[in-house]
């Protein structure tokens, strides 16, 4: 009995989960499956168009006949690469209409021509002919002729299905592609981003922890940056920060703190003079990783509030009866308490901020120093339209995700091993 | 008193002063005033004479009256011997001040000759310095976005630091970056299909993740502990990785530019993270109710109609905003899939619009604050479900 009912609870349990489980595997399992298959051919993006054979029909009337029509299809293959097998073509007659001298790749059967072309190598490019003559000698509607489209099929190659491999985009991604210039950047640009947005999320989180007027109202404020649509606060600081009419500079130069405006977004060093050292700053990556620190501190200021406001009150008023000034109490009571979430928080905002690619997409392309892995995903996939390389830089993203991760795990089981 | 704690709060509460000073004077420039200089040293040397007299007077005069002077003298100097200066300038520059003589009132001789105080005093300052600073370094761009979108063009250019609006011109004239936006950019239909794609994409994520968030949580079945711990892993795989491959069988399938393609997508990465967090909620609904509807030959759908989905309306409505914040904001994969300016989502609409270097920026904020709008008025309003919907999702962004 007791068996039966567990079999049904499984049954049940498999057709809850399975419609969930399909989308989510057809999504984005299989496409991750299917990056590492794609890495190792060469595909451009104009390869993954199947090649489709193509007619455009043309509609002729015959000078001093005008029960005749000459109708020409311009048949060609829509690819420049790959050929198309046994293309078929169909097309239908108004009534009472004939082909004559029709050629011997095609026959009519009750009003419609058929014709085996049989096969298209590529860039294939023919001007068929036919000769229409109405049968009852009315003359032909030239509109209705042209309104009816030929129908073709035939059979193709498809690039991504055949089974050549190549290791070319591997080389090129750690050759030819500045791959340490473009790790380094990204490294940076998650590491300071990460490491900011944390600071910054203590920082509010211990602010919010105090009673004060206008403390809800200061919590909605905080998220903004967070829930507002990336699109949409990017180009508003693209305009806040640009080098002639945008705010910041204006106000700046206004107030006489800087003397020529800074092209923020566009500069790739800024040269900084400091103690009779010239140090570069690489000024677009900041500005980024500013406006990275902008947009995803309040998701560490949520946790680490939740955290604060879990803390016992009376390890605090203890504190005080021992005499411990603010400073002490942060550092020998709140810092222990949020250690634990600012953990989980590096990285869970380190493999976000690792894959990040709107941000810096919608602020300056990729531009000025600015070019991390999932831009570089973007650039070669889409601007240099090497679909190839694309995968193969994403692979590349998921590999270091993971080794990230093993290196993260064992590191804190070690910790909680100690402790 | 020790004189370390004194340096200290006259310092800190001089600088306090002087940055909400700097805020107000920038808030004035961008309203065409002109204004050149934030004049550092005489401002922190009326800070720290203010909060010095402060400790000196003490309680001899009535706090009010105390305040109201400190207020007058500093508003006489900054307003009409450093430089002269509109009315309603001054008003802010009093209110100011006397905001800033009530804080420090709290401070006496006696108060700074404890041990922590010069301590206290600084987290007290820090503090509120953090509050002003962080709510207008988070408030002045949106402030900007809205001005920007009432601005004209020749206006913008002759002056970029002049944030005033003219109130008094003509209705059509003040909003007209919104009526060419929907009049000629066609941003009606790109909130539709956006409004469209987004509540698609919430109800779809819920017809699938509820049946799935009860098995996880109620029923035994093999591979059950895999599947749930998988769940996180997946939701950790990035977006750009997903892209070239979708977009290759999409290309293939003729899904690309269908609105539908794109709430499969979007279906398929919130799914995770809803599942997740409904589970989390279901297991907290005592069982002895399905129990007892099983009893009365209630089968699973029966028992998720009737007794999970109305004991769970709080954190399905989390999940619910929750995938509709994620869907409407989505940028990433609108950009890939619509090449098509009919099937253009309000995001991707936008960044299109800023494609041509000739649309002005008004139009560009105009647009922008449409699709803001929506979601900080959701936000504010539900703040309480998105945001326990925000910690318990968490990570997406």
């Amino acid at each position: 009995m007791s068996d039966t009912l567990s079999k049904i609870e499984k049954r049940t349990a498999y057709i809850l989960i399975l419609p969930a489980v399909f989308l989510v595997f057809s999504i984005i399992l299989f496409p991750i499956f299917a990056n590492v298959w794609i890495s190792f051919k060469e595909v451009g993006l104009k390869d993954i168009r199947i090649p489709e054979p193509r007619a455009k029909k043309i509609v002729k009337s015959i000078k001093d006949n005008p029960d005749q029509l000459k109708v020409i299809y311009k048949l060609r293959n829509s690819s420049l690469i790959l050929e198309i097998r046994d293309v078929k073509f169909q097309d239908k007659l108004p009534k009472n209409i004939k082909p004559i001298n029709l050629d011997e790749r095609c026959r009519v059967k009750s009003n419609k021509i058929y014709c085996d072309f049989g096969n298209w190598e590529a860039k294939y490019k023919e001007n068929f002919q036919i000769l229409l003559k109405s049968s009852d000698g009315k003359q032909i509607n030239k509109k209705e002729l042209k309104t009816i489209k030929p129908k073709l099929t035939g059979k193709s190659d498809n690039i991504l299905l055949n089974t050549n491999f190549t290791l070319k985009n591997f080389k090129k991604v750690f050759f030819q592609n500045e791959f340490f210039d473009l790790l380094s950047t990204t490294f940076y640009y998650t590491f300071f981003g990460t490491i900011g947005s944390i600071v910054f999320g203590i920082l509010t989180a211990q602010l919010v922890n105090q009673k004060f007027f206008g403390r809800t109202f200061m919590r909605s404020v905080l998220l903004f940056p967070y829930v507002g649509p990336v699109v949409a606060l990017a180009y508003t600081w693209e305009l806040l920060l640009d080098p002639y009419s945008g705010t910041l500079n204006n106000l700046l130069m206004n107030f006489q703190v800087i003397q020529e405006p800074l092209n923020l977004l566009g500069q790739k060093y800024l040269t900084i003079n400091f103690f009779g050292f010239d140090l570069k700053l690489r000024l677009a990556l900041t500005t980024v990783i500013i406006f990275e620190i902008w947009r995803y501190f309040p998701l560490a200021f949520l946790f680490i509030l939740a955290r604060l406001q879990a803390v016992p009150k009376e390890l605090y008023e203890a504190a005080e009866v021992d005499g411990a000034g603010p400073l002490q109490k942060f550092i020998s009571i709140t810092l222990p308490q949020i250690t634990a979430v600012i953990s989980i928080l590096f990285m869970i905002r380190f493999i976000w901020n690792f894959n990040k690619f709107e941000d810096i997409f919608l602020l300056t392309g990729g531009a000025s120093g600015t070019r991390t892995l999932p831009i570089n995903v973007y650039e070669q996939g889409f601007t240099i339209s090497d679909i190839g390389m694309g995968s193969a830089v994403s692979i590349v993203i998921v590999a270091l995700l993971l080794l990230f991760m093993f290196v993260y795990f064992k590191l804190i089981g070690k910790r909680a091993d100690e402790n | 008193m020790k004189t370390k704690n004194l340096i200290y709060y006259a310092l800190i509460s001089s600088i306090f002063l002087f940055s909400l000073v700097s805020i107000w004077k920038i808030l004035v420039t961008l309203q065409g005033v002109e204004l050149k200089n934030f004049n550092f040293e005489i401002i922190i040397t009326l800070g720290i004479a203010i909060s010095l007299l402060n400790l000196i007077i003490g309680e001899k005069l009535n706090y009010l009256i105390k305040s109201t002077l400190f207020a007058f003298i500093f508003t006489f100097v900054d307003g009409y011997i450093v430089q002269v200066m509109p009315v309603w300038y001054n008003i802010g520059i009093f209110a100011i001040l006397i905001f800033f003589t009530l804080k420090i009132n709290k401070y006496s001789q006696k108060y700074l000759a404890s041990e922590h105080s010069s301590q206290i005093v600084i987290f007290d300052f820090l503090t509120l310095f953090g509050i002003v600073l962080f709510s207008f370094v988070i408030l002045f761009p949106f402030y900007m976005m809205l001005i920007t979108s009432f601005k004209t063009q020749a206006a913008l250019l002759i002056n970029p630091l002049d944030f005033s609006i003219n109130f008094k011109q003509d209705f059509k004239e003040l909003f007209k970056s919104y009526f060419v936006i929907f009049d000629t950019y066609k941003f009606g239909r790109y909130i539709l299909i956006s409004t469209f794609v987004s509540v698609g994409t919430v109800i779809v994520t819920l017809l699938f993740a509820i049946p799935a968030a009860y098995a996880v949580a109620r029923l035994n079945f093999f591979g059950k502990n895999f599947l749930s711990t998988s769940i996180l892993i997946i939701y950790m795989f990035p977006a750009i990785v997903l892209v070239i491959p979708l977009y290759t069988v999409f290309s293939q399938l003729g899904l690309r530019n269908s609105v539908g393609g794109l709430l499969i997508v979007y279906t398929a990465t919130t799914l995770p993270v809803a599942i997740y967090m409904l589970q989390g909620y279901f297991r907290s609904i005592p069982k002895e109710l399905e129990e007892a509807a099983i009893m009365d030959k209630l089968n699973w759908f029966g028992i998720i109609i009737k007794i999970i989905l109305p004991l769970s309306i709080p954190a399905i409505s989390s999940v619910a905003l929750y995938v509709f914040m994620i869907a409407w904001n989505e940028f990433l994969f609108s950009l890939m899939f619509l090449d098509n300016p009919n099937s253009f989502t309000l995001s991707r609409a936008i960044q299109y619009l800023s494609g041509d270097a000739e649309t002005p920026r008004q139009y560009l904020m105009a647009g922008s604050v449409v699709v803001t709008i929506p979601v900080l008025l959701i936000f504010v309003y539900f703040e309480k479900y998105l945001v326990s919907g925000l910690t318990a999702g968490s990570v997406k962004g």
